[in-house]
């Protein structure tokens, strides 16, 4: 624990004879600044993308998982006998909080939007609904559907499994495919930091072989590579994401009808992420840097 | 200090150097000589741990140099000073701080020490050059530099090869001066050389040995020089 706190003192305050010991190279501190910042970019948008898919999994299932409908066709002189069957059931049945049978206003109300406003619904044989409120334990949907067939024929339960599991299903998808797109992009960033630092080494193999000719430890030479690399690989990914977040920023706002894309954005705490990028990538170069150069070095006399 | 059992070494083919037998005890001076490419500098590499034996056994300060981890080797050479034949520095650094580099790499770079470094670069004629970079100093301010870093951690060994082949005679003497006074002190000198002139000059003042390269061999040479 106090080696680590002090690699991370040391990454920040630095060894300023340790840094003077390696030339600064600018195209390599560039490349890897720029590979940092593109990273961090797209995993903002990975990260969002998991964020999002998550929310819209969680919303569906929720907002689906807790209603239910009954759907009763009869004759119209039967219509009043069988939902008052049906509620008298629904009522009885363990895991049901709430049946409302819905009056003919609730009922016009939403066939408005095919039918227009003046439909005459009750001139019509449209069937009676029944909204089921469920507790949050559930009920048993087979079991009931046993009884409603045999006290109220004309019964149908939709307790809307089938459309909420396919969203539910592509949602999750998604998501793994954000959560496998963010460890992919922490992989290549680790792969191209490996390859700039042991490009840093190599071109700098004249100068560990006089540093160790006048006893330096390995331990000392990484320092020097593996600080600038931790750095580089921080500021780039504070740049980067912080371009993503604009950018996130700037798409249009969810709006009622919450489609997918306009959902991206983050939300509440999920901000911390704009922290957590940067700090991730410079873990990711530390780690990085700090394996090439104990290999690198073991392989130089 | 270093002991060499029945040592050989050879970089692929046919043995460069075999069957060492010696044995370096602290305070002693000692002169390599041999004609060039005998392995002058292999023995030296050999005597520092740059090199392992492909045979025989080699043991600095008492630890066998096959066994020794990086670690171990980085320790030895804060206690071994080397002046290579080819000065390298890090050419993006003043001399000053070449020649502190010992220091600096062994947390040592304190107070007391930049005095040192000051009184140390005024004895080798370097102290007007203290922020030169390397790539703007002669040849032979290069090897006083060397001798210079090599000395400055006061190592209980110094090893230099050829240490006076680029400057002129008064600044070889110079040179011999302070491995000699380094000597009187009680630390253990070995010089590559095949300026006889350096070794006599130097049998004069020190009892110096002289250790010759002949067909594969390190011999102790004789008196007659």
């Amino acid at each position: 624990m106090k080696a680590l706190l002090n690699n991370i003192i040391f990454v920040f305050v630095g060894d300023a004879q340790a840094d003077r010991m390696v030339p600064p190279t600018g195209f390599t501190a560039r490349l890897t600044l720029f590979a940092s910042a593109a990273m961090a970019f797209l995993a903002v948008f990975a990260i969002a993308l998991s964020l999002a898919s998550g929310r819209l999994a969680q919303r569906w299932g929720q907002e689906l998982a807790q209603s239910s409908t009954l759907r009763i066709s009869a004759p119209a002189e039967q219509m009043a006998a069988q939902t008052a069957a049906a509620l008298k059931v629904l009522e009885t049945t363990p895991g049901i909080a709430q049946a409302t049978a819905m009056s003919p206003d609730e009922q016009r109300a939403l066939l408005a939007p095919w039918f227009g406003p003046d439909l005459p619904v009750e001139d019509l044989p449209i069937p009676q609904l029944i909204a089921i409120e469920e507790t949050p334990e559930g009920y048993d949907a087979a079991g009931l559907r046993l009884r409603l067939q045999a006290e109220v024929p004309g019964a149908i339960l939709d307790d809307h499994t089938r459309w909420r599991k396919p969203l539910q299903q592509a949602a999750g998808r998604l998501r793994l495919l954000g959560l496998l797109s963010i460890g992919l992009i922490a992989l290549v960033t680790a792969a191209m930091i490996t390859l700039a630092a042991q490009a840093a080494l190599a071109a700098n193999a004249k100068i560990i072989a006089v540093l160790r000719l006048v006893g330096a430890q390995d331990s000392y030479i990484a320092k020097a590579f593996v600080r600038r690399f931790t750095l580089r690989a921080l500021y780039g990914a504070t740049a980067g994401s912080f371009v993503g977040f604009l950018a996130l920023f700037l798409l249009p706002a969810a709006q009622e009808q919450g489609g997918f894309l306009t959902g991206l954005g983050f939300q509440g705490l999920s901000a911390a992420w704009l922290l957590l990028i940067p700090i991730l990538a410079a873990i990711v170069g530390f780690i990085a840097t700090g394996t090439a150069a104990r290999r690198t070095l073991k392989e130089l006399r | 200090m270093i002991e060499l059992n029945n040592v050989a070494y050879s970089y692929g083919g046919g043995e460069l150097l075999s069957e060492i037998d010696l044995t370096i005890q602290p305070g002693d001076f000692y002169f390599l000589t041999g004609p060039s490419g005998a392995g002058k500098t292999t023995f030296l590499k050999l005597c520092y741990g740059d090199l392992t034996p492909t045979a025989g056994e080699a043991r600095l300060f008492g630890q066998d140099v096959r066994t020794m981890d990086r670690d171990a080797h980085a320790m030895t050479r804060r206690r071994i000073g080397v002046v290579h034949q080819d000065c390298d520095f890090l050419d993006h650094l003043p001399l000053a701080d070449n020649v502190a580099l010992p220091l600096t790499v062994s947390d040592r770079n304190d107070l007391e020490q930049v005095a040192n470094l000051k009184e140390l670069l005024s004895w080798v004629g370097l102290k007007q050059r203290a922020k030169a970079l390397p790539p703007e100093l002669s040849g032979g301010e290069r090897q006083r530099a060397a001798l210079a870093r090599a000395v400055i951690m006061s190592p209980d060994l110094v090893l230099a090869d050829e240490p006076t082949g680029n400057v002129d005679w008064e600044m070889s003497q110079r040179l011999l001066q302070l491995l000699i006074e380094l000597n009187k002190m009680g630390k253990t000198v070995i010089i590559a050389t095949h300026d006889m002139n350096l070794i006599r000059a130097a049998k004069a003042k020190v009892q110096a040995r002289v250790l010759r390269i002949a067909n594969r061999h390190v011999q102790l040479a004789g008196a007659d020089l």
